[in-house]
């Protein structure tokens, strides 16, 4: 297991992913496409640079990348993701 | 679970409550607040008169039952928004803040039990929502609650806690550092054989919240797979290095 | 405009306003930014390579590296998430000498990492005494969650520009976005302009 104490875990990006999908996304599974596993977002590791990164706690591969740039969010989504988005 | 898009709302303090000689809780009232889950949270946002902004998350620490909403903040030495949190605020400030947020570490009452609630200092926050929401639903699901902290006057809701103890909610405590005067229970780390005593058996199928500094919740889920409990059963949150 | 929060300042610093770019606030803290876990690359492991639009790839282990010629700077940077630091103090190589000796038609450079980070820089950008592998920091050495033990140095651009982790410089004759700026962050990033976005 890293050492590294320079990531919060997913429940951080809860706020932004609402933000961007409109849904609560921390249960949310996604399956890593590099490695296979599948955990909820809440157990992946966010990473704060001039965006956000979000890797598979098990072996760092990116899940999720979002730029929050001037006038839109850039997202790039990698592996299987579920979500689901409540209707009115 | 949660509603449709989040959006930034002006929260006003109607009391700041001392918990623990470094934490306080800021009561708040919300107007529109669409209500919460326990064990979810808040972001913060806070701007000064230049313009420059800081964000920060904090779990809510009240039951969705009540009327206002409460955070209970630790002031970290470093931290740039903690120390403003309670040190600055006081009643009749606002507070701009967005949620609630989560649906991972949340657990309603329809959820059912046994629970495992581990907390590591402020990790507790949370979890007394949970505590809180359960009582204010008066329900007697099996409940054990393991509270790791320094010293006992860094224990958040000691009273509180030991007032809602009983009917089907355990309350455990380990004091890594100082244990108060006169102190017979846990006084370590937490370890197999503490998780062990505190039960439930991975047989009930506990769902297990822990929350607290990454080395703690890490250590204290490692534990919990080691003694057999299901990983996916088990949900962690994590206060990490964003400064405070 | 959000409202403000009675009493807050933050941890910042009052300064001359000549030396902040626009949007900026400056900090005496150092944030810890990245995109990725902090890479423990073994020092004995370790090289810094020149290679691409080059007649020949050129490399130094760590050993060679550290007791090339360095220079010592005290130099404002300046990091998109809005905090601006003044007056830090590094201790590299220069890229000008790490060019040395090379020739190449390339007008651009990628630099790449550990972990996988890449950004871009035109060479210019790069040479004339605007950049370097600095592997001290503050007087000791770079340590590992600010890019240690070197990385890239060019406090002229935004600070994401300063690769952490550098491991070598590719040189093109063509520009490739590197991490963030394939996500939309500005392609050359001129804190003064305030070129934060592409399309600033």
């Amino acid at each position: 297991m890293s050492e590294d104490a320079r990531w919060l875990d997913g429940n951080a990006l809860g706020g932004l992913l609402q933000e961007l999908f409109g849904a609560e996304m921390t249960a949310a599974p996604h399956t890593c496409q590099s490695c296979g596993t599948e955990r909820p977002v809440a157990a992946h590791r966010v990473y704060l640079g001039a965006g956000t990164v979000l890797r598979c706690p098990v072996c760092e591969q990116i899940a999720l990348v979002a730029a929050a740039l001037r006038d839109r969010h850039v997202v790039h989504l990698t592996g299987a993701w579920r979500m689901e988005m409540p209707r009115p | 679970m949660a509603p449709a898009r989040i959006a930034w709302r002006l929260a006003a303090v109607t009391d700041v409550i001392v918990e623990t000689p470094r934490a306080k809780t800021l009561v708040l009232d919300v107007p529109g607040w669409p209500g919460h889950v326990a064990g979810q949270h808040v972001d913060v946002r806070l701007t000064a008169e230049d313009g420059y902004q800081a964000q920060r998350s904090y779990s809510i620490a009240s039951a969705p039952e009540d009327a206002t909403l409460a955070l209970t903040v630790e002031r970290l030495e470093d931290g740039e928004v903690s120390p403003y949190l309670t040190d600055e605020l006081g009643r009749g400030d606002e507070l701009e803040l967005r949620g609630p947020i989560g649906g991972y570490f949340a657990w309603r009452s329809g959820d059912g039990g046994p629970l495992l609630l581990v907390a590591g200092g402020s990790g507790l926050v949370p979890l007394m929502a949970m505590v809180r929401h359960r009582a204010a639903q008066s329900s007697t699901v099996d409940t054990r609650l393991l509270v790791s902290a320094r010293s006992s006057d860094e224990v958040l809701y000691r009273d509180e806690l030991a007032g809602l103890a009983g009917g089907g909610l355990a309350v455990h405590q380990t004091f890594t550092r100082e244990p108060p005067a006169g102190w017979s229970g846990f006084a370590r780390r937490v370890d197999a054989d503490m998780l062990r005593h505190v039960g439930p058996a991975p047989s009930q199928r506990p769902r297990i919240f822990i929350c607290g500094p990454t080395a703690f919740v890490e250590r204290a889920g490692d534990l919990l797979v080691g003694l057999g409990h299901d990983t996916a059963a088990i949900h962690l949150e994590r206060f990490g290095p964003t400064g405070g | 405009m959000p409202p403000f929060s009675r009493g807050f300042r933050g941890r910042r610093v009052d300064v001359d306003p000549a030396r902040v770019p626009p949007g900026q606030y400056v900090t005496r803290d150092f944030p810890v930014l990245s995109a990725g876990p902090t890479p423990r690359t073994p020092l004995d492991e370790w090289s810094l390579t020149i290679s691409g639009a080059v007649e020949e790839p050129v490399s130094w282990p760590w050993e060679e590296f550290v007791a090339l010629p360095s220079e010592s700077v005290t130099v404002d940077i300046h990091c998109v998430t809005k905090w601006s630091k003044l007056d830090s103090t590094w201790t590299g190589v220069s890229v000008d000498t790490l060019l040395e000796g090379v020739d190449t038609d390339a007008g651009y450079v990628t630099a790449w990492c550990d972990g996988g980070y890449t950004t871009n820089v035109p060479l210019e950008d790069l040479t004339g005494g605007r950049a370097w592998i600095a592997y001290e920091y503050g007087g000791e050495p770079l340590e590992p969650e600010h890019g240690g033990p070197a990385r890239l140095l060019v406090p002229h651009l935004y600070f994401w520009k300063s690769a952490k982790w550098v491991r070598g410089l590719q040189l093109r004759e063509h520009d490739e976005p590197g991490f963030w700026e394939a996500y939309g962050y500005h392609n050359y990033g001129d804190p003064w302009k305030e070129q934060r976005y592409s399309g600033d």
